[in-house]
Protein backbone atom coordinates (compact mmCIF):
# COMPACT_ATOMS: atom_id res chain seq x y z
CA UNK A 1 0.00 0.00 0.00
CA UNK A 2 0.94 3.61 -0.93
CA UNK A 3 -0.51 6.84 -0.14
CA UNK A 4 -0.38 8.86 -2.64
CA UNK A 5 -1.33 12.80 -1.70
CA UNK A 6 -1.24 14.60 -4.36
CA UNK A 7 -4.18 13.47 -5.78
CA UNK A 8 -4.15 15.42 -9.11
CA UNK A 9 -0.67 14.39 -9.69
CA UNK A 10 -2.18 10.95 -10.38
CA UNK A 11 -4.57 12.61 -12.60
CA UNK A 12 -2.53 13.95 -14.59
CA UNK A 13 -0.72 10.77 -14.54
CA UNK A 14 -3.26 9.00 -15.97
CA UNK A 15 -3.87 11.36 -18.56
CA UNK A 16 -0.41 10.95 -19.45
CA UNK A 17 -0.75 7.09 -19.72
CA UNK A 18 -4.45 7.92 -21.82
CA UNK A 19 -3.16 10.43 -24.53
CA UNK A 20 -1.24 8.32 -26.75
CA UNK A 21 -2.20 7.38 -30.06
CA UNK A 22 -2.45 3.78 -29.33
CA UNK A 23 -4.97 4.22 -26.69
CA UNK A 24 -7.11 6.78 -29.18
CA UNK A 25 -6.82 3.65 -31.76
CA UNK A 26 -7.95 1.34 -28.80
CA UNK A 27 -10.84 3.84 -27.51
CA UNK A 28 -12.49 3.31 -31.90
CA UNK A 29 -11.62 -0.06 -31.69
CA UNK A 30 -13.89 -0.13 -28.21
CA UNK A 31 -16.76 1.75 -30.04
CA UNK A 32 -16.22 -0.23 -33.19
CA UNK A 33 -16.36 -3.59 -31.46
CA UNK A 34 -19.29 -2.24 -29.34
CA UNK A 35 -21.32 -2.33 -32.38
CA UNK A 36 -20.47 -5.59 -33.34
CA UNK A 37 -21.96 -6.57 -29.94
CA UNK A 38 -25.32 -5.18 -30.70
CA UNK A 39 -27.26 -8.72 -30.95
CA UNK A 40 -26.23 -8.33 -26.73
CA UNK A 41 -27.04 -4.61 -26.57
CA UNK A 42 -30.45 -5.12 -28.81
CA UNK A 43 -31.45 -7.48 -26.37
CA UNK A 44 -30.46 -5.72 -23.09
CA UNK A 45 -32.32 -2.62 -24.09
CA UNK A 46 -35.51 -4.71 -24.94
CA UNK A 47 -35.29 -6.43 -21.81
CA UNK A 48 -34.80 -3.22 -19.97
CA UNK A 49 -38.02 -1.94 -21.11
CA UNK A 50 -40.08 -4.93 -21.02
CA UNK A 51 -38.91 -5.72 -17.64
CA UNK A 52 -39.96 -1.92 -16.24
CA UNK A 53 -43.79 -2.54 -17.67
CA UNK A 54 -43.72 -6.57 -17.09
CA UNK A 55 -46.88 -7.69 -15.43
CA UNK A 56 -48.90 -4.58 -16.26
CA UNK A 57 -51.93 -4.64 -18.57
CA UNK A 58 -50.62 -1.75 -21.37
CA UNK A 59 -46.87 -2.74 -21.35
CA UNK A 60 -44.29 -0.21 -22.60
CA UNK A 61 -47.93 1.86 -23.94
CA UNK A 62 -47.80 3.48 -20.30
CA UNK A 63 -45.27 5.28 -21.83
CA UNK A 64 -47.17 6.37 -24.60
CA UNK A 65 -50.07 6.74 -22.28
CA UNK A 66 -48.04 8.73 -19.80
CA UNK A 67 -46.94 11.58 -22.19
CA UNK A 68 -50.44 11.78 -24.13
CA UNK A 69 -52.09 12.70 -20.57
CA UNK A 70 -49.12 15.02 -20.34
CA UNK A 71 -49.63 16.74 -23.80
CA UNK A 72 -53.52 16.81 -23.69
CA UNK A 73 -53.43 18.19 -20.32
CA UNK A 74 -50.31 21.11 -20.67
CA UNK A 75 -51.51 21.60 -24.28
CA UNK A 76 -55.07 22.93 -22.75
CA UNK A 77 -53.66 24.90 -20.09
CA UNK A 78 -50.95 26.52 -21.88
CA UNK A 79 -52.63 27.22 -24.69
CA UNK A 80 -54.94 29.37 -22.91
CA UNK A 81 -52.02 31.12 -20.35
CA UNK A 82 -50.23 32.21 -24.10
CA UNK A 83 -53.83 32.36 -26.05
CA UNK A 84 -52.44 30.06 -28.71
CA UNK A 85 -54.76 28.64 -31.21
CA UNK A 86 -54.83 25.07 -30.65
CA UNK A 87 -54.96 23.55 -34.25
CA UNK A 88 -51.65 25.26 -34.44
CA UNK A 89 -50.07 24.90 -30.72
CA UNK A 90 -51.27 20.51 -29.76
CA UNK A 91 -49.28 19.77 -32.65
CA UNK A 92 -46.23 21.73 -31.74
CA UNK A 93 -46.27 20.92 -28.26
CA UNK A 94 -46.50 17.14 -28.70
CA UNK A 95 -43.61 17.48 -31.24
CA UNK A 96 -41.58 19.26 -29.07
CA UNK A 97 -42.15 17.27 -25.97
CA UNK A 98 -41.63 13.69 -27.74
CA UNK A 99 -38.56 14.82 -29.25
CA UNK A 100 -37.26 16.82 -25.14
CA UNK A 101 -38.30 13.30 -24.13
CA UNK A 102 -35.47 11.90 -26.34
CA UNK A 103 -32.74 13.97 -25.85
CA UNK A 104 -33.43 14.27 -21.50
CA UNK A 105 -33.86 10.66 -21.79
CA UNK A 106 -30.49 10.20 -23.68
CA UNK A 107 -28.65 12.80 -21.49
CA UNK A 108 -30.26 11.22 -17.96
CA UNK A 109 -29.89 7.93 -18.86
CA UNK A 110 -26.31 8.42 -20.22
CA UNK A 111 -25.04 10.03 -17.15
CA UNK A 112 -25.62 6.19 -15.37
CA UNK A 113 -24.75 4.17 -18.28
CA UNK A 114 -21.40 2.93 -16.27
CA UNK A 115 -22.72 3.45 -13.14
CA UNK A 116 -25.62 1.03 -13.66
CA UNK A 117 -23.76 -1.84 -15.34
CA UNK A 118 -21.12 -1.80 -12.84
CA UNK A 119 -21.66 -5.59 -11.77
CA UNK A 120 -21.59 -6.35 -15.11
CA UNK A 121 -18.60 -4.38 -16.35
CA UNK A 122 -16.54 -6.35 -13.53
CA UNK A 123 -17.42 -9.64 -15.09
CA UNK A 124 -17.80 -9.74 -18.81
CA UNK A 125 -15.08 -8.89 -21.30
CA UNK A 126 -17.27 -6.74 -23.23
CA UNK A 127 -15.87 -3.56 -24.91
CA UNK A 128 -17.39 -0.36 -22.44
CA UNK A 129 -19.53 1.31 -25.30
CA UNK A 130 -22.19 -2.12 -25.60
CA UNK A 131 -23.31 0.18 -21.99
CA UNK A 132 -23.47 3.53 -24.30
CA UNK A 133 -25.36 1.76 -27.17
CA UNK A 134 -27.20 0.05 -24.53
CA UNK A 135 -28.82 3.59 -23.12
CA UNK A 136 -29.19 5.26 -26.61
CA UNK A 137 -30.92 2.25 -27.53
CA UNK A 138 -33.69 2.32 -25.27
CA UNK A 139 -34.22 5.92 -25.46
CA UNK A 140 -34.61 5.40 -28.43
CA UNK A 141 -37.39 2.45 -28.18
CA UNK A 142 -39.20 4.79 -25.47
CA UNK A 143 -38.90 7.77 -28.32
CA UNK A 144 -40.69 4.87 -30.39
CA UNK A 145 -43.48 4.82 -28.48
CA UNK A 146 -43.82 8.59 -27.88
CA UNK A 147 -44.15 8.62 -31.31
CA UNK A 148 -47.74 7.55 -31.09
CA UNK A 149 -48.98 10.26 -29.16
CA UNK A 150 -47.39 13.13 -32.12
CA UNK A 151 -48.83 11.03 -34.63
CA UNK A 152 -52.63 10.72 -33.26
CA UNK A 153 -52.06 14.94 -32.46
CA UNK A 154 -51.28 15.75 -35.72
CA UNK A 155 -53.64 13.32 -36.97
CA UNK A 156 -56.22 14.93 -34.66
CA UNK A 157 -55.50 18.58 -36.09
CA UNK A 158 -55.01 17.45 -39.81
CA UNK A 159 -50.78 18.17 -39.89
CA UNK A 160 -50.11 16.76 -43.36
CA UNK A 161 -46.56 15.32 -43.98
CA UNK A 162 -45.08 17.03 -46.50
CA UNK A 163 -41.60 15.91 -48.36
CA UNK A 164 -40.07 17.89 -45.80
CA UNK A 165 -41.35 15.59 -43.23
CA UNK A 166 -38.81 12.98 -44.85
CA UNK A 167 -35.97 15.31 -43.10
CA UNK A 168 -37.31 13.19 -40.23
CA UNK A 169 -34.75 10.91 -40.49
CA UNK A 170 -31.63 12.36 -41.09
CA UNK A 171 -32.33 14.68 -38.04
CA UNK A 172 -32.91 11.84 -35.57
CA UNK A 173 -29.55 10.14 -36.55
CA UNK A 174 -27.45 13.63 -36.39
CA UNK A 175 -29.36 13.97 -32.92
CA UNK A 176 -28.56 10.05 -32.27
CA UNK A 177 -24.68 10.84 -33.34
CA UNK A 178 -25.16 14.00 -30.71
CA UNK A 179 -26.54 11.88 -27.98
CA UNK A 180 -23.63 8.83 -27.86
CA UNK A 181 -21.05 11.59 -27.53
CA UNK A 182 -23.23 12.60 -24.74
CA UNK A 183 -23.51 9.03 -23.36
CA UNK A 184 -20.41 8.36 -23.51
CA UNK A 185 -18.74 11.60 -22.13
CA UNK A 186 -21.48 12.31 -19.03
CA UNK A 187 -21.31 7.98 -18.38
CA UNK A 188 -17.06 8.58 -18.18
CA UNK A 189 -17.41 11.71 -15.70
CA UNK A 190 -19.91 9.81 -14.01
CA UNK A 191 -18.33 6.72 -13.32
CA UNK A 192 -15.72 9.22 -11.30
CA UNK A 193 -17.21 11.91 -9.99
CA UNK A 194 -21.09 10.44 -8.70
CA UNK A 195 -22.59 13.55 -8.50
CA UNK A 196 -22.36 14.46 -12.09
CA UNK A 197 -25.96 13.18 -12.20
CA UNK A 198 -27.47 15.35 -10.22
CA UNK A 199 -26.14 18.19 -11.51
CA UNK A 200 -26.83 16.53 -14.86
CA UNK A 201 -30.67 16.29 -13.54
CA UNK A 202 -30.91 19.84 -12.92
CA UNK A 203 -29.33 21.04 -15.54
CA UNK A 204 -31.85 19.19 -17.82
CA UNK A 205 -34.45 20.36 -15.92
CA UNK A 206 -33.79 24.28 -16.69
CA UNK A 207 -32.41 23.91 -19.88
CA UNK A 208 -36.41 22.19 -20.43
CA UNK A 209 -37.79 25.82 -19.32
CA UNK A 210 -35.17 27.33 -21.76
CA UNK A 211 -35.97 25.78 -24.52
CA UNK A 212 -39.16 26.23 -26.53
CA UNK A 213 -40.63 23.26 -26.14
CA UNK A 214 -43.84 24.45 -23.83
CA UNK A 215 -43.64 27.99 -25.39
CA UNK A 216 -42.91 29.02 -29.40
CA UNK A 217 -39.48 31.04 -30.47
CA UNK A 218 -41.87 33.64 -32.09
CA UNK A 219 -43.09 34.23 -28.71
CA UNK A 220 -39.78 35.59 -28.04
CA UNK A 221 -38.90 39.40 -28.69
CA UNK A 222 -36.59 39.78 -31.77
CA UNK A 223 -35.36 36.19 -31.52
CA UNK A 224 -33.21 36.69 -28.25
CA UNK A 225 -29.59 35.68 -28.18
CA UNK A 226 -30.64 33.23 -25.76
CA UNK A 227 -32.32 30.85 -27.96
CA UNK A 228 -29.81 30.94 -30.68
CA UNK A 229 -27.09 30.84 -28.33
CA UNK A 230 -28.94 27.43 -26.99
CA UNK A 231 -27.53 24.21 -28.72
CA UNK A 232 -30.36 22.33 -27.58
CA UNK A 233 -32.87 24.58 -29.28
CA UNK A 234 -31.34 23.65 -32.55
CA UNK A 235 -31.37 20.41 -31.70
CA UNK A 236 -35.20 20.22 -30.84
CA UNK A 237 -35.95 22.11 -33.55
CA UNK A 238 -34.38 19.80 -36.69
CA UNK A 239 -36.58 17.13 -36.05
CA UNK A 240 -39.25 19.00 -34.82
CA UNK A 241 -39.13 21.50 -38.52
CA UNK A 242 -40.05 18.69 -40.33
CA UNK A 243 -42.30 16.46 -37.89
CA UNK A 244 -44.62 19.43 -38.04
CA UNK A 245 -43.99 19.51 -42.45
CA UNK A 246 -41.90 22.69 -42.33
CA UNK A 247 -38.80 22.94 -44.66
CA UNK A 248 -35.29 22.22 -42.53
CA UNK A 249 -33.25 25.21 -42.04
CA UNK A 250 -29.60 26.07 -42.05
CA UNK A 251 -29.69 27.71 -39.19
CA UNK A 252 -30.58 24.99 -37.02
CA UNK A 253 -28.51 22.38 -38.94
CA UNK A 254 -25.45 24.26 -39.07
CA UNK A 255 -25.03 24.68 -35.13
CA UNK A 256 -25.69 20.95 -34.44
CA UNK A 257 -23.49 19.37 -36.97
CA UNK A 258 -21.04 22.05 -35.47
CA UNK A 259 -21.88 20.59 -31.91
CA UNK A 260 -21.60 16.93 -33.09
CA UNK A 261 -17.66 17.35 -34.33
CA UNK A 262 -16.93 18.99 -31.27
CA UNK A 263 -18.61 17.25 -29.30
CA UNK A 264 -16.95 13.93 -30.39
CA UNK A 265 -13.40 15.41 -30.81
CA UNK A 266 -13.39 16.56 -27.15
CA UNK A 267 -15.53 12.90 -25.99
CA UNK A 268 -12.91 10.88 -28.19
CA UNK A 269 -9.91 12.75 -26.12
CA UNK A 270 -11.37 12.02 -22.56
CA UNK A 271 -12.62 8.35 -24.04
CA UNK A 272 -8.98 7.77 -24.91
CA UNK A 273 -7.74 9.29 -22.07
CA UNK A 274 -9.68 7.61 -19.19
CA UNK A 275 -11.68 4.48 -21.12
CA UNK A 276 -9.19 2.15 -19.54
CA UNK A 277 -9.92 3.16 -16.04
CA UNK A 278 -14.08 3.10 -15.77
CA UNK A 279 -13.49 -0.66 -14.71
CA UNK A 280 -11.17 0.75 -12.26
CA UNK A 281 -13.93 3.23 -10.92
CA UNK A 282 -17.57 1.58 -11.03
CA UNK B 1 -4.08 -21.22 -31.63
CA UNK B 2 -4.97 -19.88 -28.00
CA UNK B 3 -1.68 -17.58 -26.00
CA UNK B 4 -1.30 -15.88 -23.29
CA UNK B 5 1.75 -13.39 -22.92
CA UNK B 6 1.95 -11.01 -20.10
CA UNK B 7 5.15 -8.79 -19.51
CA UNK B 8 5.42 -6.57 -16.47
CA UNK B 9 2.07 -6.45 -15.85
CA UNK B 10 1.52 -3.67 -12.65
CA UNK B 11 -2.37 -2.74 -11.57
CA UNK B 12 -3.07 -0.40 -9.08
CA UNK B 13 -6.09 1.10 -7.64
CA UNK B 14 -6.94 4.06 -6.20
CA UNK B 15 -9.64 3.32 -3.72
CA UNK B 16 -11.72 6.76 -3.59
CA UNK B 17 -13.06 7.69 -0.69
CA UNK B 18 -16.55 9.12 -1.24
CA UNK B 19 -15.21 12.98 -0.35
CA UNK B 20 -12.83 12.67 -3.18
CA UNK B 21 -15.33 11.36 -5.23
CA UNK B 22 -17.21 15.13 -5.35
CA UNK B 23 -16.72 17.45 -7.38
CA UNK B 24 -16.49 20.02 -4.59
CA UNK B 25 -13.91 18.93 -3.11
CA UNK B 26 -11.51 18.45 -5.90
CA UNK B 27 -12.62 22.51 -7.07
CA UNK B 28 -11.76 23.33 -3.45
CA UNK B 29 -8.62 21.13 -3.70
CA UNK B 30 -7.35 22.58 -7.18
CA UNK B 31 -8.18 26.32 -5.91
CA UNK B 32 -5.96 26.14 -2.96
CA UNK B 33 -3.76 24.11 -5.16
CA UNK B 34 -3.29 21.49 -3.29
CA UNK B 35 -1.08 23.51 -0.16
CA UNK B 36 -3.16 23.07 2.70
CA UNK B 37 -3.79 19.56 3.87
CA UNK B 38 -6.94 19.81 6.09
CA UNK B 39 -6.45 17.18 8.99
CA UNK B 40 -8.56 13.66 8.42
CA UNK B 41 -7.08 12.70 5.33
CA UNK B 42 -10.04 13.17 3.22
CA UNK B 43 -7.80 14.33 0.06
CA UNK B 44 -5.82 11.63 0.36
CA UNK B 45 -6.09 9.19 -2.60
CA UNK B 46 -4.83 5.27 -1.27
CA UNK B 47 -3.62 3.44 -3.79
CA UNK B 48 -3.12 -0.27 -3.69
CA UNK B 49 -1.09 -2.05 -6.01
CA UNK B 50 -2.97 -5.17 -6.94
CA UNK B 51 -0.51 -7.10 -9.00
CA UNK B 52 2.82 -5.87 -9.59
CA UNK B 53 5.29 -6.87 -12.47
CA UNK B 54 3.85 -9.97 -13.43
CA UNK B 55 5.07 -12.52 -16.08
CA UNK B 56 3.11 -15.30 -17.67
CA UNK B 57 3.66 -17.02 -20.61
CA UNK B 58 0.73 -19.25 -21.37
CA UNK B 59 0.43 -21.86 -24.47
CA UNK B 60 -2.58 -23.96 -25.83
CA UNK B 61 -2.56 -27.15 -23.42
CA UNK B 62 -1.69 -25.19 -20.29
CA UNK B 63 -4.52 -25.84 -17.39
CA UNK B 64 -3.21 -23.40 -14.54
CA UNK B 65 -4.09 -23.38 -11.07
CA UNK B 66 -3.96 -20.05 -9.09
CA UNK B 67 -3.49 -20.25 -5.46
CA UNK B 68 -2.78 -17.66 -2.58
CA UNK B 69 -4.37 -15.93 0.49
CA UNK B 70 -7.27 -13.66 -0.15
CA UNK B 71 -6.60 -10.75 -1.37
CA UNK B 72 -3.01 -12.23 -3.13
CA UNK B 73 -4.26 -11.00 -6.82
CA UNK B 74 -5.75 -13.96 -8.26
CA UNK B 75 -8.99 -12.23 -9.25
CA UNK B 76 -7.24 -9.30 -10.37
CA UNK B 77 -5.32 -11.25 -12.67
CA UNK B 78 -8.38 -13.09 -13.72
CA UNK B 79 -9.81 -9.89 -14.32
CA UNK B 80 -6.64 -8.73 -16.45
CA UNK B 81 -6.66 -12.09 -18.43
CA UNK B 82 -10.25 -11.23 -19.09
CA UNK B 83 -9.00 -7.81 -20.18
CA UNK B 84 -11.39 -6.28 -17.86
CA UNK B 85 -8.48 -4.23 -16.28
CA UNK B 86 -6.17 -2.65 -18.39
CA UNK B 87 -3.23 -2.48 -16.30
CA UNK B 88 -1.07 0.83 -15.32
CA UNK B 89 2.09 -0.61 -16.98
CA UNK B 90 3.28 -3.58 -18.55
CA UNK B 91 1.45 -5.21 -21.81
CA UNK B 92 -1.23 -7.92 -22.69
CA UNK B 93 -1.64 -10.15 -25.46
CA UNK B 94 -4.13 -12.99 -25.54
CA UNK B 95 -4.73 -14.74 -28.77
CA UNK B 96 -7.91 -15.93 -28.80
CA UNK B 97 -11.65 -16.14 -27.92
CA UNK B 98 -11.51 -15.64 -24.16
CA UNK B 99 -14.41 -16.38 -21.82
CA UNK B 100 -14.62 -15.48 -18.30
CA UNK B 101 -16.92 -18.10 -15.91
CA UNK B 102 -16.56 -15.56 -12.65
CA UNK B 103 -20.77 -15.91 -12.36
CA UNK B 104 -22.22 -18.31 -14.18
CA UNK B 105 -25.76 -16.66 -13.36
CA UNK B 106 -24.17 -13.28 -15.22
CA UNK B 107 -26.84 -12.00 -17.34
CA UNK B 108 -29.57 -14.07 -16.39
CA UNK B 109 -32.81 -12.45 -15.72
CA UNK B 110 -35.21 -14.06 -13.28
CA UNK B 111 -38.42 -12.52 -14.88
CA UNK B 112 -37.79 -13.96 -18.22
CA UNK B 113 -38.60 -17.70 -19.33
CA UNK B 114 -35.86 -20.51 -19.23
CA UNK B 115 -35.70 -20.29 -23.22
CA UNK B 116 -35.32 -16.53 -23.34
CA UNK B 117 -32.30 -17.07 -20.31
CA UNK B 118 -31.06 -19.67 -22.60
CA UNK B 119 -30.12 -16.52 -25.68
CA UNK B 120 -29.56 -13.81 -22.94
CA UNK B 121 -26.95 -15.96 -20.69
CA UNK B 122 -25.27 -17.26 -24.44
CA UNK B 123 -25.18 -13.58 -25.93
CA UNK B 124 -23.16 -12.66 -22.63
CA UNK B 125 -20.94 -15.44 -23.49
CA UNK B 126 -20.23 -13.79 -26.47
CA UNK B 127 -22.03 -16.38 -28.55
CA UNK B 128 -24.47 -14.99 -31.78
CA UNK B 129 -28.06 -16.09 -32.23
CA UNK B 130 -27.39 -18.23 -34.38
CA UNK B 131 -24.71 -20.17 -32.36
CA UNK B 132 -27.30 -20.36 -29.40
CA UNK B 133 -30.69 -21.30 -31.74
CA UNK B 134 -28.17 -24.23 -32.88
CA UNK B 135 -27.20 -25.66 -29.19
CA UNK B 136 -30.28 -24.60 -27.63
CA UNK B 137 -32.45 -28.05 -28.33
CA UNK B 138 -29.34 -29.93 -26.78
CA UNK B 139 -29.24 -27.53 -23.75
CA UNK B 140 -32.62 -28.18 -23.16
CA UNK B 141 -32.43 -31.78 -23.36
CA UNK B 142 -29.15 -31.69 -20.79
CA UNK B 143 -30.87 -29.50 -18.25
CA UNK B 144 -34.12 -32.24 -17.84
CA UNK B 145 -36.07 -28.82 -17.13
CA UNK B 146 -38.60 -30.07 -19.63
CA UNK B 147 -41.79 -27.67 -19.82
CA UNK B 148 -40.32 -25.54 -17.24
CA UNK B 149 -38.10 -23.90 -19.23
CA UNK B 150 -41.27 -22.33 -21.11
CA UNK B 151 -41.93 -20.51 -17.37
CA UNK B 152 -40.40 -17.73 -15.60
CA UNK B 153 -37.27 -18.66 -13.96
CA UNK B 154 -38.05 -16.83 -10.81
CA UNK B 155 -40.16 -19.72 -10.40
CA UNK B 156 -37.40 -22.44 -10.69
CA UNK B 157 -35.78 -24.11 -7.19
CA UNK B 158 -31.99 -22.65 -6.85
CA UNK B 159 -30.83 -26.01 -7.95
CA UNK B 160 -33.17 -25.73 -11.15
CA UNK B 161 -31.57 -22.38 -11.92
CA UNK B 162 -28.52 -23.90 -11.58
CA UNK B 163 -28.70 -26.72 -14.11
CA UNK B 164 -30.12 -23.94 -16.55
CA UNK B 165 -26.76 -21.78 -15.66
CA UNK B 166 -24.61 -24.53 -16.44
CA UNK B 167 -25.90 -26.29 -19.07
CA UNK B 168 -25.61 -22.69 -21.15
CA UNK B 169 -21.92 -21.58 -19.85
CA UNK B 170 -20.96 -24.92 -20.88
CA UNK B 171 -22.24 -25.40 -24.19
CA UNK B 172 -19.88 -23.65 -26.57
CA UNK B 173 -15.97 -24.03 -25.73
CA UNK B 174 -14.09 -21.10 -25.62
CA UNK B 175 -10.09 -20.97 -26.60
CA UNK B 176 -9.34 -19.59 -23.44
CA UNK B 177 -11.35 -20.01 -20.24
CA UNK B 178 -11.25 -18.15 -16.89
CA UNK B 179 -12.92 -19.42 -13.59
CA UNK B 180 -13.40 -18.02 -10.72
CA UNK B 181 -13.80 -20.61 -7.57
CA UNK B 182 -14.91 -23.43 -9.65
CA UNK B 183 -18.09 -23.87 -11.56
CA UNK B 184 -20.80 -25.20 -9.22
CA UNK B 185 -23.60 -27.87 -10.90
CA UNK B 186 -26.68 -28.30 -8.17
CA UNK B 187 -27.80 -31.42 -6.10
CA UNK B 188 -25.78 -34.50 -6.20
CA UNK B 189 -27.87 -36.53 -9.13
CA UNK B 190 -27.11 -33.90 -11.55
CA UNK B 191 -23.64 -33.72 -10.76
CA UNK B 192 -22.43 -36.83 -12.08
CA UNK B 193 -24.29 -35.75 -15.48
CA UNK B 194 -22.03 -32.27 -15.04
CA UNK B 195 -18.99 -33.50 -14.14
CA UNK B 196 -19.33 -35.45 -17.47
CA UNK B 197 -19.76 -32.57 -19.04
CA UNK B 198 -17.56 -30.57 -17.30
CA UNK B 199 -14.59 -32.68 -18.54
CA UNK B 200 -15.80 -32.74 -21.98
CA UNK B 201 -15.88 -29.49 -22.59
CA UNK B 202 -13.04 -28.42 -20.52
CA UNK B 203 -10.92 -31.02 -22.82
CA UNK B 204 -11.88 -28.55 -25.87
CA UNK B 205 -10.91 -25.83 -24.64
CA UNK B 206 -6.62 -24.53 -25.40
CA UNK B 207 -6.03 -22.64 -22.66
CA UNK B 208 -7.90 -22.78 -18.81
CA UNK B 209 -7.37 -20.86 -16.08
CA UNK B 210 -8.77 -21.82 -12.66
CA UNK B 211 -8.57 -19.59 -9.27
CA UNK B 212 -9.66 -21.59 -5.95
CA UNK B 213 -9.01 -22.15 -2.31
CA UNK B 214 -9.88 -26.45 -3.18
CA UNK B 215 -7.05 -28.33 -3.81
CA UNK B 216 -8.86 -31.13 -4.96
CA UNK B 217 -10.18 -29.07 -7.54
CA UNK B 218 -6.57 -28.18 -8.26
CA UNK B 219 -5.71 -31.23 -8.79
CA UNK B 220 -8.69 -32.48 -10.99
CA UNK B 221 -7.98 -29.82 -13.84
CA UNK B 222 -4.84 -28.57 -13.55
CA UNK B 223 -1.43 -29.25 -14.75
CA UNK B 224 0.82 -26.38 -13.30
CA UNK B 225 0.26 -24.18 -10.68
CA UNK B 226 0.86 -20.47 -9.89
CA UNK B 227 1.24 -19.42 -6.34
CA UNK B 228 0.41 -15.44 -5.47
CA UNK B 229 1.54 -13.55 -2.64
CA UNK B 230 0.89 -9.26 -2.30
CA UNK B 231 0.47 -9.01 -5.87
CA UNK B 232 3.55 -11.27 -7.08
CA UNK B 233 4.04 -14.77 -8.81
CA UNK B 234 5.92 -16.13 -6.11
CA UNK B 235 5.61 -19.84 -7.58
CA UNK B 236 5.20 -21.84 -10.12
CA UNK B 237 5.89 -25.17 -11.96
CA UNK B 238 4.39 -28.75 -11.17
CA UNK B 239 1.39 -28.70 -8.69
CA UNK B 240 2.16 -30.57 -5.83
CA UNK B 241 5.50 -28.13 -6.20
CA UNK B 242 3.67 -25.02 -5.85
CA UNK B 243 1.30 -26.77 -3.10
CA UNK B 244 3.93 -27.72 -0.51
CA UNK B 245 5.55 -23.83 -1.43
CA UNK B 246 2.11 -22.85 -0.48
CA UNK B 247 1.90 -24.95 2.97
CA UNK B 248 5.06 -23.29 4.27
CA UNK B 249 3.82 -19.95 3.44
CA UNK B 250 0.59 -20.64 5.29
CA UNK B 251 2.55 -22.50 8.15
CA UNK B 252 6.16 -20.94 8.51
CA UNK B 253 7.01 -23.23 11.81
CA UNK B 254 6.33 -26.58 9.69
CA UNK B 255 9.51 -25.36 7.81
Amino acid sequence: MATNAEASSAFVQQLRHGLQIEQLRRALQDIHAGWQHRELWGTLGLHEVRQRYRRSTLGPFWITLSMGIMVFALGILYGQIFGQVLDEYMPFLAAGFVIWGLISAIIQGGCQSFITAEGIIRQLNAPLSIYAFREVWTALIAFGHNLLVFIVVALWYGITPTLYSLWVIPATLLVVVNGFWMVLFLGLLSARFRDVPLIIASVVQVLFFLTPVIWQPTMLPDRAILLELNPFYHLVEIMRGPLLGLSPSWSNWFPVIIMAVLGWGITLIFYSAYRWRIAYWV
Amino acid sequence: MASISLEHVTVSFPVYASASRSIKNRLIQSATGGQIHPGGGSQKITVVDALRDINLHLRSGDRIGLVGHNGAGKTTLLRVLANIYEPNAGRVAVEGKTVPLFDIHLGMDPESTGYENIVLRGLYLGLTRKQISDHVDEIADFTELGDFLNLPIRTYSAGMQMRLAFAISTAVPPDILLIDEGIGAGDAAFLQKASERLKQFTQQVSIIVLSSHSEILIRQMCNKALLMEHGRVIGSGPIEEVFEQYHILLNPHLK
